[in-house]
């Protein structure tokens, strides 16, 4: 194991060198000149100009001015918004929580309802269930999830007035102490659960709307993963050892087929990501996404740049933690 | 309706009149009218070329430049593959939408920023299945035949290649057509894709959001719309694989 992660660590340093320079060479073609900004804009002498490009360093070679960026964001340091111009990292330190909680909700939901669903189709094949599953998939697959989205708040809000429009809470909540920045598990640490009946209920909408992608590649793949395994001669030594069908189906087969389910449920994770930011926006969800969407409104460029670059490392870790996962849940490809 | 949206629809997308502002659909305007008066029905007829061009643009632009790399990669042999292999990882490592929507930002917002941004990296994806194809074909007898026979490497690829490996390609072009209009749908909503006051699908439902609790049906169908495009596609996705790729019954066994 240690050696697998070894081997992969100089290929990710690569990745990330790589992906910082695509960020560096966006940055490159900002429109505006900083050096002229920066030396008070229209009242700005050529010498003035001339001084401040020296002083940012704007003058030296590009290589030299990507190591100075580098740096910068090594330490964390994603320069200034151009709106409230407080430092970038400040803003994402507040906001990430919100993301994680909504993205976390919706891989949970999609794998709770989809797992089940994969197996139940799996098993019952060519029944009804199974004949809805596939055109289901095709079907909630092709939905645009912005849109549904709205249509979700028409119901819900607007015609049924069941749930709330947006938000994480009810004006007038005050969150929960922040232990871990996730409103509904501080607070339930806080045993607090008024504001957890809040936390929740605005939770769920969100998080059911940016479910549906992963839901419907889980299931398809929980099911293709079981077919394959239920005609395996040890689940017939299992059946006629007399053990019972439920105990045959999840203790047995489904275990086996755990690899690609967990496989596909990490790699879903990842493909969250661009769902998080549409789904923030109609749920007016104060986390990652609203806040890069807007920056794009504002045209507030380091904060762009930093979600991109953040938000991108996220992506590829996550897909190398489940690249690793793989001979840990499958000892057949360990050698 | 895209090659010839005239024939839908006797009003002008763009005609405005104000006395008739957000309209319920009526007779006049089977789905209502917009902020400006302007019949969203014929809105939607003339909005059907811009999305479906956009979308296939980007599978098109990435299916060329992708195979034709896959192509290169896969018979140029082991040091060259080594090391467009790992370009071709570096691609595939970009979540797509974010960085869309961080070059639209950067570079202007528009329809053609957009669909550019995205085959940016979808090319990748086409590479790496066409390098796998080409390294699957390239070891049969008739490849290895031509070879011996002394035929030119560029006349073995475009006409032995190409050819026994373009099906499966193809059959992926189909199915990603539909992603590619949800996600150009998904930029334009979020407001760096096309730009009002351009009929496109996505930006239609961006407007319509802000109507959304007391005219609901402005943002209704142009969602609808592009949900019944996507599953159409996603459905011919499903009939080409089946008639060019006879082993891939997995999904119905």
């Amino acid at each position: 194991m240690a050696r697998v992660i070894l081997r992969r660590l100089p290929l990710l340093a690569l990745l990330l060198a790589g992906i910082s320079l695509a960020a560096f060479l966006l940055t490159q073609q900002l429109p505006g000149d900083p050096a002229f900004i920066a030396a008070g804009g229209g009242e700005a002498t050529p010498e003035m100009i001339a001084h401040a490009r020296a002083r940012l360093g704007l003058d030296r070679p590009m290589s030299v001015q990507y190591a100075y960026y580098m740096r910068g964001v090594l330490q964390g340091d994603f320069g200034r918004s151009m709106v409230n111009a407080k430092p970038v990292i400040e803003d994402i330190r507040k906001f990430w929580p919100a993301s994680v909680e909504l993205a976390l909700a919706a891989i949970a939901i999609s794998a709770v309802v989809g797992v089940p669903l994969g197996v139940a189709s799996a098993v019952r094949a060519r029944r009804w269930l199974d004949r809805l599953i596939t055109p289901g998939s095709v079907f909630l697959g092709s939905m645009p999830i912005f849109w549904l989205g709205l249509m979700a708040v028409l119901v819900f809000y607007r015609m049924l007035d069941m749930l709330p429009a947006g938000g994480r809470l009810t004006v007038g909540f005050a969150p929960p102490p922040a232990v871990t920045g996730l409103y509904v598990v501080d607070a339930l640490l806080a045993r607090d659960l008024a504001v957890l009946r809040d936390a929740l209920r605005h939770l769920v909408l969100p998080a059911s709307i940016l479910s549906v992608v992963s839901l419907a590649m889980i299931t398809r793949v929980t099911r293709s993963a079981m077919l394959d395994i239920l005609h395996e001669d040890y689940l017939r030594t299992a059946r006629a050892k007399g053990l019972a069908e439920p105990v045959v189906v999840l203790k047995h087969a489904l275990r086996n087929a755990s690899v690609p389910i967990v496989t596909v449920i990490g790699i879903q994770l990842g493909q969250l990501i661009g769902g998080v930011v549409i789904t923030e926006t109609i749920f007016s969800w104060p986390g990652l996404g609203l806040y890069a969407v807007t920056a794009v409104d504002n045209q507030d460029y380091p904060a762009i740049i930093a979600f991109t670059l953040i938000t991108t490392v996220v992506y590829v870790v996550i897909n190398l933690v489940v690249d690793l996962l793989y001979p840990v849940l499958n000892p057949q490809v360990r050698s | 309706m895209a090659v010839a949206p005239g024939l839908f629809t006797g009003q002008d997308p763009n005609a405005i009149a104000f006395l008739e502002r957000l309209k319920a659909p009526s007779l006049a305007h089977p789905l209502g009218t917009d902020e400006n008066g302007r019949d969203l029905w014929a809105r939607l007829v003339f909005g059907t070329r811009p999305t479906l061009l956009a979308g296939v643009s980007v599978i098109a632009l990435s299916l060329v430049v992708g195979s034709a790399a896959g192509l290169a990669v896969g018979y140029a042999g082991r040091h060259v593959d080594e090391l467009l292999m790992r370009v071709i990882e570096f691609f595939l490592a970009f979540p797509q939408v974010i960085w869309a929507l961080a070059i639209a930002t950067v570079m202007g917002r528009g329809l053609v920023v957009c669909v550019l941004a995205l085959a940016l990296t979808w090319w990748a994806q086409y590479a790496r299945l066409m390098r796998a194809q080409v390294l699957v074909v390239k070891e049969r007898e008739f490849v290895l035949a031509s070879r011996a026979l002394g035929q030119r490497a560029w006349r073995i690829l475009l006409r032995h290649l190409l050819p026994n490996c373009v099906s499966t390609v193809l059959v992926k072009a189909t199915i990603d057509v539909s992603l590619a209009i949800l996600l150009l749908a998904a930029l334009s909503f979020l407001g760096v894709g096309a730009q009002p006051p351009s009929p496109e699908w996505g930006a239609m439902v961006t407007i319509g959001r802000k109507y959304l609790l007391d005219y609901p049906w402005y943002a209704t169908f142009p969602g609808l719309a592009i949900f019944l495009m996507v599953l159409a596609f996603n459905i011919l996705g499903e009939r080409v694989r089946d008639v060019l790729d006879p082993t891939s019954k997995t999904w119905r066994a």
